[in-house]
């Protein structure tokens, strides 16, 4: 049999603890390769012991067929691997280009040569179709852009073998086509891949073969076109998964979040909010469709006081917090799962369990006189991280030593269990495995079910149709309708985000 | 290998092989290392003098340090210890000549007028960090060179021209007779306490008030603490005021301490700049700045004897000392060779 790659018996331990337990995954040339497991089972960990991140405690790792000590990246590279990482490591103020070559300059007398390597930078972006502007600024590309750098600079640095960790996370749904797209453009160009992701339907779509693990153990090897979902799903849980959450009808009451004529500008002094009115009562969820950059951002942070209010106004339980302090407008029953954990949401370098207090480290009982008591600290992150299933090996792990799956679930439990009047959940289930959803969309509905009020903003449109009451198509910076989940279809959603109206506001369709 | 004796074994290699490397340096130059170091010995322990002579030299230094690591622990690069280390001197100065208080107020009163004094020469550069996103780095070097004129002629304006202060009153004296009987009249003073107490006061406010709390959130993550509702300007100048304050009462321990007045001055005291490195070696933990303060301070002051008893010139001193110092601040690559080494073994076996 013809691997480019077999990672055999891989063991890899942080201190005690067992990341990666005798794990085997073998590549095929031109194939993908699925790599499947709930957050934290170690998959970030093994890719990283390929590419000479971390270097492994026992196994043997063959590149064709050969055996090699993979013992740092640039090995790695020499070996044709590359990796495009769960986040991005780009320098935000450099051109496309210059990312790309960091670390392997080509140089001519000395001096930086950047326009043959812009040459071929541009020559590669055509080949595999990537349509990325070798001199564009990397602070003002999307993030399906930046992604696309990425790749190339895997490309350009000749990789032959790529991996792929959770790309689709943070793409809208259009951008994750085109990267499926660009996947089988590789495959056909003689590449192989190993795929992280946590969404089946990608992986039925675009794998060959799913290697899955589970709490660092390696479980099997499957042919995709032998499998389905949720034979996946057990597989890596353990146990059967409900995928479309179950809920009883909302019982709306009062209005908690009042939004009138909304207009928010971005820091370029351009209006992304426009004009926008919006109500979430208690008892309901409201979710939020739109495609990535029609004002979102924008309307959750001048909600929770992040960003200025031109003009309109935002009263939660009929007071005004228009232009409040974050700080004020946390204090007046707000929570928020911030779009951006690692910006917002955490502070890497703190324990994950000093994080779990990020908002309320200074109230009592937390804080009395000033002092902060961190054995109380310590016992509520405990609870957290029992109750919402964070895997972690204590609570004094530095959140940046935590996979990104359990870092957005300590971030959700924190916010949840503060139990606000109304809770933003800006997309929560970015990055967390089919168990972790279905988990959080069971404690979402529970609040709305406590009498909270709920935001859910989301790309998916699974999910905003799963686990909203109500959705409001926002586009362009304004609410152009408002429709509910079991009177639309995704299709019509699509369209209405599209900017397209639909003639008459709420149409019975088959669902 | 377990990470304790990691912990134990990497100070002493490093120490050792700077030693050895200095040693040779020595050699070269036509020096005999084992004289050397037996001056260096005695200069630290030799006798009582030099025994307090070493802790009074360490005293600056435990404050320049922890001032720097206050900064550094709270996301900001403080390079103006040396400034406010010097307005700090000059305040305690001039409040502990130009009163005549009852000991229990004039002290006091004198320390706060030096700390304050650094805080406030801490303060702009931390406004401008806050307010204009001027870079800390640019400004507080600037503040430097303003910290040093301004004492100059202060210097000259309290002194009628004179290029020294007049000498503090004993009411705001941290010298301390029984401290120099005890040490042979060496200048040991109260000071080398208020270092204690300044380690044990950083300690608690980063690792158990909400104050530090916030301080260090907004060090790591302004989004972050943004986002949790801290006040994120107000949070970086604080860090910035208190790093001050423990700069200017290094300045305190020898306008009040070690000297009784101030001097007008032709360059840098260099403590300032020194306490980046202690606070390096230190790890900017407090107790670390302490043990790096002594080292730091060990060395200076037992490489003074090294001219005196060995022969060996005062350059070559510095180079030695120097040497030992780079050594243990890399321990970091003695770290990662023992790891490397205890690898080979595990896959020898
Ligand atoms: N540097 C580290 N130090 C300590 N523990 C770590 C470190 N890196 C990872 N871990 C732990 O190892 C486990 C596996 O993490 P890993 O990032 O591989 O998970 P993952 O499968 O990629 O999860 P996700 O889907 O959430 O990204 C986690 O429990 C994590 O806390
Ligand atoms: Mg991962």
């Amino acid at each position: 049999m013809d691997y480019v790659i077999e990672m055999l018996g891989i063991r890899k331990q942080f201190g005690d603890f067992v990341a990666n337990d005798n794990i085997t995954l073998q590549l095929k040339k031109g194939e993908i390769h699925a790599l499947l497991g709930e957050n934290g089972a170690g998959k970030s960990t093994l890719m990283n012991v390929l590419f000479g991140l971390y270097q492994p405690e026992a196994g043997v790792i063959k590149v064709n067929g050969k055996e090699v000590k993979i013992t740092d990246p640039n090995k790695a590279n020499d070996l044709g691997i590359g990796m495009v990482h769960q986040h991005f490591m780009l320098v935000e103020n450099f051109t496309v280009t210059e990312n790309i070559i960091l670390g392997s300059e080509p140089t001519k007398m000395g001096l930086v040569n950047i326009r043959d390597a812009a040459k071929k930078v541009q020559q590669l972006s055509e080949k595999y179709g990537l349509n990325v502007d070798p001199y564009a600024k990397i602070e003002d590309i999307s993030v399906g852009m930046q992604q696309r750098v990425e790749i190339l600079k895997t490309l350009y640095r000749g990789a032959e073998m790529l991996i792929f960790d959770e790309p689709t996370a943070s793409l809208t749904p259009q951008e994750i086509n085109e990267l499926i797209q660009i996947m089988k453009r590789l495959i056909k160009e003689g590449k192989s891949i190993i795929l992280i992701t946590h969404k089946l339907k990608e992986i039925m779509d675009v794998s060959d073969r799913v290697t899955i693990i589970r709490k660092g153990q390696g479980i099997g090897t499957v042919t995709t076109a032998e499998t389905n979902p949720d034979q996946l799903a057990e597989m890596m849980v353990g146990r059967q998964v409900v995928f479309k959450t179950e809920k009883t009808t909302a019982h709306p009451k009062d209005v908690v979040l009042n939004i009138e004529n909304l207009t928010v500008q971005d820091n370029r002094g351009i209006d992304r909010v426009k004009d926008l009115s919006l109500a979430v009562r208690a008892g309901e969820i409201v979710g939020i469709a739109g495609i990535d950059g029609n004002g979102q951002s924008e309307l959750i942070e001048a909600i929770t006081g992040l960003r200025k209010v031109k003009s309109g106004q935002i009263s939660l339980n009929g007071k005004d917090i228009t232009g409040k302090k974050p700080r004020k407008i946390t204090e007046s029953g707000i929570g928020h799962i911030p779009q951006d954990r690692h910006k917002h949401g955490l502070v890497l370098d703190f324990p994950i369990g000093h994080n779990i207090v990020l908002q309320t480290y200074y109230q009592s009982p937390v804080s009395k006189g000033g002092i902060i008591d961190y054995k109380r600290v310590n016992s509520i992150a405990r609870n957290i991280i029992e109750e919402y299933d964070v895997r972690t090996p204590s609570e004094m792990t530095q959140a940046r030593a935590l996979s990104g799956g359990n870092q957005q679930k300590a971030i959700i439990g924190r916010e949840i269990n503060r139990d606000p009047d109304l809770l933003i959940a800006a997309l929560p289930t970015r990055g967390l495995d089919v168990g972790a959803i279905e988990f959080i969309h069971k404690r979402l509905i529970e609040q709305r079910d406590k009498g909270k009020a709920v935001l859910l903003i989301s790309f998916e449109l699974d999910e905003v149709m799963n686990v909203s009451d109500n959705i409001a198509v926002i586009h362009d910076g304004s609410i152009i309708d408002t429709v509910s989940p079991k009177e639309t279809t995704e299709q019509e959603l699509g369209l209405l985000m599209a900017g397209h109206s639909l003639g008459h506001s709420k149409k019975v369709g088959d669902a | 290998m377990s990470k304790r004796v990691v912990n134990i074994l990497v100070p002493l290699i490093s120490i050792v092989l700077g030693l050895i490397i200095g040693a040779i340096v020595m050699l070269i130059s036509g020096f005999n290392p084992v004289d050397g170091y037996i001056a260096l010995w005695n200069g630290v322990f030799g006798s009582s003098y030099n025994m307090g002579e070493t802790v009074r030299q360490i005293t600056p230094y435990v404050f320049a340090g922890l001032a720097v690591a206050f900064a550094f622990r709270t996301g900001l690069f403080n390079i103006g210890v040396e400034g406010q280390l010097i307005v700090g001197w000059l305040a305690a100065a001039y409040v502990g000549s130009a009163f005549e208080l009852p000991k229990i107020i004039h002290l006091p009163l004198a320390l706060l007028a030096a700390a304050a004094a650094g805080a406030l020469w801490a303060f702009i550069p931390g406004l401008l960090k806050a307010k204009l996103q001027v870079h800390e780095v640019i400004v507080t070097i600037m503040m430097n060179y303003i910290a040093l004129h301004v004492a100059n002629a202060t210097i000259s304006a309290l002194s009628d021209g004179g290029d020294k202060t007049e000498k503090i009153h004993d009411s705001a004296s941290l010298r301390s007779p029984f401290f120099e009987s005890l040490t042979d009249y060496s200048r040991l003073h109260w000071g080398f306490l208020i270092a204690l107490i300044a380690v044990l006061i950083m300690w608690f406010i980063l690792e158990k008030t909400t104050q530090g709390y916030e301080l260090k959130s907004v060090g790591f993550n302004q989004n972050a603490s943004e986002y949790a509702g801290m006040n994120v300007s107000k949070n970086i100048i604080l860090a910035m005021v208190i790093s001050g304050a423990f700069a200017g009462l290094g300045g305190a321990m020898e306008g009040l301490g070690t000297f009784g007045n101030i001097t007008k001055m032709t360059g840098f005291t260099g403590i300032g700049f020194d306490g980046i490195a202690v606070a390096l070696l230190g790890a900017n933990q407090p107790f670390g700045v302490l043990l790096g303060a002594i080292l730091f301070g060990g060395l200076k002051n037992g490489g003074l004897n090294m001219p005196n008893e060995a022969g060996i010139p005062v350059e070559i001193v510095s180079i030695v000392i120097a040497l030992i110092i780079f050594f243990v601040a890399s321990g970091y690559i003695i770290r990662v060779g023992l790891d490397r080494l205890s690898k080979k073994k595990k896959e020898g076996k």
